[in-house]
């Protein structure tokens, strides 16, 4: 049933703008395989809004999605656009799509994750509609009222939005995601828009990891200049794989080229909010450091930025354990199973 | 292929650290030092770059602001544009300008600038919210290449490799289009002395946005703006065993 029919069985003709059926579209996005998280902490936040939630699964091969999507505590419809135009989830191909399912249910509100996708997408829908979106929001503290950073976390703006129609994207470390399970979505197929035909997606290179993800990540180790070059990145990869951690990088290490884009850490790459995050050699510039609970920091420059900032942080000056034993290293508890020699290693590389 | 159109943003000065006015309604900017967004400086240096391999015959830059925007300008200019349009805001308008009103202004002057390109930077470092670029291509109705790590030109078509979340991904569309820089486009160039004492002779055409029939109504207020939860001091520990022994104080193990 559309929603327009509910209210206009609902509210007088007059009320009618006063009546308007609360319901976030949620855009999902995916590779066809697997819903990808950060859509789920977009479901939460749309939850948050009240009304109801349908959900968005645009793509060349849906049907495993949809089902991911339909088990969703919380999603009420699956809307489901299957085309090969949506190769690559091209921006110029899903706005005509959401802009036709908007037009058809007139949602009060859409919104994706503050992913890549999410980023390059809703923008473009919004301005379609000719109104503003609210990115990568960290609260929601009414229906037209949220709260994002500004100058790379260092500010919260609290903002209205007056449009009737609310577009924004959701920081995954914000909104824990909503459980795969108890919910039952119907699905809905909606019609496919013709091709915008002014793009074409041709290949992607995927950094292939089997660490966890950095944005969900409960504790990351990251690398900066200090490690010197890509291969002492192993000692990293090594200590990340003992205690489950993810492995990032700050701006430096990856515009020398150690390590690939997609490990970037900060205001300009991947958002991250572990419980403990570990800077190996990273000065700590402002905008790396939004975000981060307890930070451990080891870095051979007692003047380094990262030790001025006003934080719950452990700082741990690394010249002063140039004479520690081993014997002390293997009692670094919690990283229980690590090989002392791996600390050690790590610890004379940034002494050098 | 003829012009590109650049657009320049004045913005507080990236190593500054920023503090929030007392009454919660900004960030202080008076007598704070600004310069121009760092992305906004990569989108010249590629627009420049496209200029020395005669891809295109002219580069523009723009900014959008009061007077002092025209510093911007004139430190685009000195990079290589040819010359400058400040569209003037200032004022209330000015407080209230967001990225769709930025938007409208650029879609407006790529028309009548018939440009083939515009290049912006992927965000603007003070309020981060990296939407500019993707609303001007959607209301000239263009294709857009965000996050661009690389450009290539393929005669009528722009071939982009775009940064994303796991890697690389590379598409082609095709012109006109908006790009939109990201870090690891290029290395912008330093201004020399020489082209500095050019710039002051560059051309900066000044107009308002209603010259260019575009409204600067915002429906989005900021209601506060506050600082980020107050952190605890550092502490600095001098052996493994006084870190282990924090750690564990501190319940992170």
């Amino acid at each position: 049933m559309s929603y327009r029919l509910v209210y206009r069985r609902v509210c007088p003709r007059s009320f009618l703008p006063f009546c308007r059926f609360q319901s976030t579209l949620v855009v999902a996005e995916h590779n066809n395989d697997k819903l990808t998280p950060i859509t789920l902490s977009a479901i939460t936040a749309a939850k948050k809004l009240g009304g109801d939630v349908p959900c968005l699964v645009a793509g060349t091969d849906c049907a495993k999605v949809a089902q991911e999507v339909s088990k969703v505590l919380g999603v009420k419809t699956v809307l489901i656009a299957q085309n090969d135009a949506y190769k690559g989830s091209l921006p110029e191909e899903l706005t005509p799509l959401i802009l036709a399912t908007q037009k058809q249910f007139n949602f009060t509100h859409i919104c994706a994750g503050a992913s890549a996708f999410g980023k390059n997408l809703p923008p473009r829908v919004s301005a379609k509609l000719d109104v503003a979106p609210i990115s990568d929001i960290i609260e929601i503290k009414a229906p037209d009222t949220f709260v994002r950073t500004i100058y790379a976390g260092n500010a919260l703006s609290t903002v209205k939005c007056n449009d009737n129609v609310k577009v924004f994207t959701v920081r995954g470390t914000s909104f824990e995601p909503t459980e795969v399970d108890g919910g039952s979505a119907t699905s809905e197929e909606v019609a496919v828009s013709a091709s915008a035909g002014m793009s074409e997606w041709l290949e992607a290179t995927l950094t292939n990891s089997d660490c966890p993800e950095l944005t969900r990540a409960k504790v990351v180790v990251s690398g900066g200049r200090g490690l010197k070059n890509g291969e002492n990145f192993k000692l990293l990869y090594d200590l990340a794989d003992k205690i489950n951690a993810a492995v990032g990088a700050s701006r430096a290490a990856v515009d020398a080229r150690y390590v690939p884009n997609d490990m970037q850490v900060g205001q300009t790459g991947k958002i991250v909010a572990p419980e403990l995050y570990i800077a190996v050699g990273i000065s700590g510039a402002i905008q790396h450091l939004s975000g981060m609970k307890t930070i451990v920091a080891i870095n051979k420059d007692p003047e380094a930025p990262i030790f001025q900032v006003q934080s719950s942080t452990l700082h741990f000056h690394v010249a002063s354990i140039h004479h520690v034993h081993c014997v002390n290293l293997a009692r670094f508890a919690w990283l229980g199973r690590c090989n002392h020699l791996q600390l050690f290693s790590l610890t004379r590389l940034c002494l050098r | 292929m003829s012009r590109v159109l650049v657009g320049v943003k004045r913005v507080i000065d990236y190593a500054v650290k920023i503090r929030v006015k007392p009454d919660h309604s900004g960030v202080v900017t008076d007598g704070v030092k600004h310069s121009m967004n760092p992305f906004c400086e990569i989108a010249v240096e590629e627009a420049v770059k496209l200029k020395e391999k005669k891809f295109i015959k002219e580069v523009v830059a723009v900014s959008c602001g009061p007077t002092q925007v025209t510093e911007t300008i004139r430190t685009a200019l000195a990079m290589g544009c040819d010359r400058g349009i400040h569209v003037e805001v200032s004022g209330k308008d000015y407080e209230a300008m967001g990225p769709l009103q930025i938007a409208k202004i650029f879609a407006a002057l790529a028309k009548k600038e018939e440009a083939s390109l515009v290049i912006l930077g992927k965000q603007a470092i003070d309020d981060d919210c990296n939407q500019t670029g993707q609303m001007t291509a959607a209301l000239l109705d263009w294709p857009q290449g965000t996050f661009a790590s690389e450009v290539t030109i393929d005669g009528e078509k722009v071939k982009v490799v775009r940064e994303i979340d796991g890697g690389l991904e590379t598409i082609k569309i095709s012109m006109p289009a908006v790009l939109t820089a990201d870090l690891r486009l290029n290395t912008p160039r330093y201004a020399t002395l020489p082209n500095i004492m050019k710039a002051k002779k560059k051309k900066i055409a000044n107009m308002k946005p209603a010259d260019l029939g575009v409204d600067m109504v915002s429906r989005v207020e900021v209601l506060r703006v506050d600082e980020p939860p107050t952190r605890l001091a550092g502490v600095k520990v001098e052996t493994v065993d006084d870190l282990v022994a924090k750690l564990k104080a501190n319940g992170t193990i």
